[in-house]
């Protein structure tokens, strides 16, 4: 790649990707985010207090740890994590949602929606809210509800309404689909954060550009420590937003190999999984064209993942282009692998990882193998695993 | 000059505004659809809307969101709904029928082969929910070189030059959303969709059908004066979902219903 990364184009398409496919009732809002995302994206005075958040609230620079013990015992790469576990309330959604509930602000909005599906996106969500003190709901599956029941105390906590979504397969897509329709209804005072990088356009660019800063942080901290640039990149995809985040700055570095993990559930060929960039096609769902999976006639399909953030049908464009131009690479990790990542982790290094990081880590440990031990993998650990005890005590058979 | 046209200027001719009934396809079951849009007919509607059953309509309140589920429950399709429309054309020639829906099962079908086979099955209209004016290109194309009418919507927020371009590419009529929100809720306000109509009126000579949140013949006489056609929904739908043991009571309700509508939109504007 000689020209230099400048995706979206003006109307927000990577390529046949993205784009702004939504109801008319949608037009004027997303119109209004964009301009004001547009005018404060290069605002002195937005930058300042966006940094000032990311420094004194959310806990950054996130440290860029090596992990020794493990690329020891694996015997290839030496193994960098990205330590998004240890920002304020536990993972990376908190670096969007701080930038987000900015935006909310100076647009003068007051009351704050969003979609979740293992809760940290909602969690993050009505932390700014209660800090901002601006009026919360939040969109979760059913499903989610029960699985993820430590993240749904969290934010009634922190103030926020939780609504449990019945409609469809009652997980993340539904949560969407539901709080579209709530953004639809309260249009002139709702700001709706979106946590990952789909949605319509400025959703997906404005997303990965909050989330930028641990792809910018990685980049330093891995020329400080290993006076280069990584080997490779990894990171686990659901909709997208923690990879987004990482690659971004490396976009242009074609000698960084960029991977993206997503979750293969039971196994690809039985079908229950959530790996739309692996076994997927494209198609146009919550307001962007990207890789859903879907039956023949378009309906899209229930998804599987023991991770209740992985378990969406789309992800976002930008993936879905950078999968075509072949400048990032997809793979998938089943359920089982993932559960694999989240003992090694928890045992190799002291650190529990969240189900989602898991999938990365998963695949971490098939690949640092393969590599020389003078070559580097910066892995996103995107979340802490506190969230996931009660899942993983059921699956020992422990009641908490 | 698509039977959408036709049917609105003969409307106009008379004075009368046109009832517009949606339905979901093969919604409790695929064998109710198609005596049941010959039923409507029979009750006094002008147009009918027939939607596509998606996964995930977003747009949508809670009533046609189950309409939806039950009818996918019986792997219905955007295929197998074009294939009642063919079945409807048999015994009808004249009522205009318009196909609404998601994108999603267009995009499945491919644009070219879903122009052609909506062509096939003489389909009068595609309004797209999710398909905005601006991603809208090339399927608008493919519709309208089949003299297949193109639908948007407008909505209460909608600046003037959006109407205007709407305006510009739009045919057969617009579909004015009355109120921010989903379909079947309860807020309409006939004050504020006077007013919104006025600029809309002065922006284009397209007739506006006006929907979302009609649900009886006061609330279809209040809006009729104001637009060209009303339409009906979530309160058709809704007897489906109250008679799922009874059918033919169901059918019986939906065509009480609309005749009530058809009466007082018609007492109106003698």
């Amino acid at each position: 790649m000689t020209e230099k990364y400048n995706m979206p184009d003006g109307r927000g398409h990577f390529g046949p990707y993205g784009g702004m496919f939504v109801a008319e009732t949608l037009i004027p809002p997303i119109q209004e985010l964009n301009a004001a995302y547009q005018r404060y994206l290069d605002d002195p005075d937005f930058i300042a207090e966006l940094d000032a958040d990311l420094q004194y609230y959310v806990g950054r620079p996130s440290p860029l740890y090596h992990a020794e013990r493990w690329s020891r015992e694996l015997g290839g790469a030496q193994i960098y994590l990205k330590r998004e576990d240890l920002n304020h309330t536990g993972s990376h959604k908190i670096n969007n949602t701080v930038g987000q509930a900015l935006l909310a602000k100076r647009m003068g909005k007051t009351r704050i929606i969003a979609e979740t599906g293992a809760g940290q996106h909602g969690v993050a969500t009505a932390t700014v809210a209660a800090r901002l003190g601006l009026e919360c709901v939040v969109y979760m599956g059913a499903v989610d509800v029960a699985r993820q029941s430590l993240n749904v105390y969290r934010m009634k906590l922190l103030g926020a309404t939780v609504v449990a979504v019945e409609s469809g397969s009652k997980t993340l897509k539904d949560a969407l689909n539901e709080a579209l329709r709530d953004w639809v209804t309260h249009v002139d005072n709702t700001f709706y954060i979106i946590g990952t990088v789909a949605g319509p356009h400025p959703y997906p660019a404005m997303v990965r550009d909050f989330q930028s800063i641990i792809g910018r942080e990685a980049k330093q901290q891995c020329l400080a420590a290993t006076g280069g640039l990584p080997d490779a990149l990894v990171a686990c995809v659901g909709g997208g937003s923690n990879a987004m985040g990482l690659f971004y700055p490396f976009l242009d570095d074609s000698a960084v190999k960029l991977i993206g993990v997503e979750a293969a559930g039971d196994g690809i060929e039985t079908g229950r999984h959530s790996a739309p960039l692996c076994a997927g096609r494209p198609g146009v769902l919550h307001g962007n064209r990207t890789y859903l999976m879907a039956d023949d006639d378009g309906e899209i399909s229930e998804t599987h993942s023991i991770s209740a953030g992985l378990d969406y049908p789309g992800v976002g464009p930008e993936h879905a282009w950078l999968k075509d131009t072949g400048r990032a690479q997809y793979v998938n990790i089943t359920d089982n692998e993932a559960l694999d990542g989240f003992y090694a982790l928890t045992r190799m290094e002291g650190i529990i990882p969240a189900l989602e990081s898991s999938h990365a880590m998963a695949y971490t440990m098939k690949l640092a193998p393969t590599m020389g031990k003078d070559e580097t993998i910066i892995v996103n650990l995107s979340g802490r695993g506190d969230k996931d005890m009660q899942t993983m005590a059921k699956r020992e058979g422990i009641e908490l | 000059m698509s039977r959408l046209a036709t049917t609105f200027e003969e409307l106009a001719k008379t004075g009368r505004k046109a009832l517009i009934p949606f339905i979901t396809a093969g919604d409790p079951h695929p064998g109710f659809t198609v005596p049941m849009l010959h039923a409507m007919v029979d009750a006094g509607v002008d147009v009918i809307e027939l939607g596509v059953p998606f996964s995930d309509p977003m747009a949508d309140g809670p009533v046609i969101q189950r309409a939806s589920e039950r009818a996918l429950a019986h792997k219905m399709s955007l295929k197998r709904t074009l294939a009642m429309a063919m079945e409807f054309r048999k015994t009808n020639q004249h009522t205009p029928l318009v196909l609404m829906g998601y994108l999603n099962p267009i995009e499945a079908m491919g644009y070219e082969d879903f122009a052609n086979a909506a062509q096939r099955a003489e389909i009068d209209g595609v309004l797209t929910v999710d398909l905005p004016p601006e991603e809208g290109q090339e399927c608008r194309e493919l519709l309208k070189s089949r003299e297949i009418d193109p639908i948007f919507l407008l909505a209460p927020n909608s600046s003037e030059e959006r109407i205007k371009k709407i305006d510009a590419i739009g045919s057969g009529y617009i579909y004015y959303v009355s109120l921010k929100g989903v379909t079947g809720a309860g807020h309409l306000n006939v004050a504020d969709v006077e007013t919104k109509l006025k600029q809309i009126r002065a922006n284009t000579s397209l007739p506006i059908g006006i929907g979302f949140g009609v649900k009886d013949a006061e609330t279809a006489k209040a809006v009729a004066g104001l637009g060209d056609g009303v339409v009906i929904g979530s309160a058709l739908i809704s007897k489906i979902e109250a008679n799922l043991d009874d059918l033919d009571r169901a059918k019986y309700e939906i065509c009480e219903l609309l005749a009530s509508m058809r009466k007082a939109m018609d007492g109106r504007s003698v």
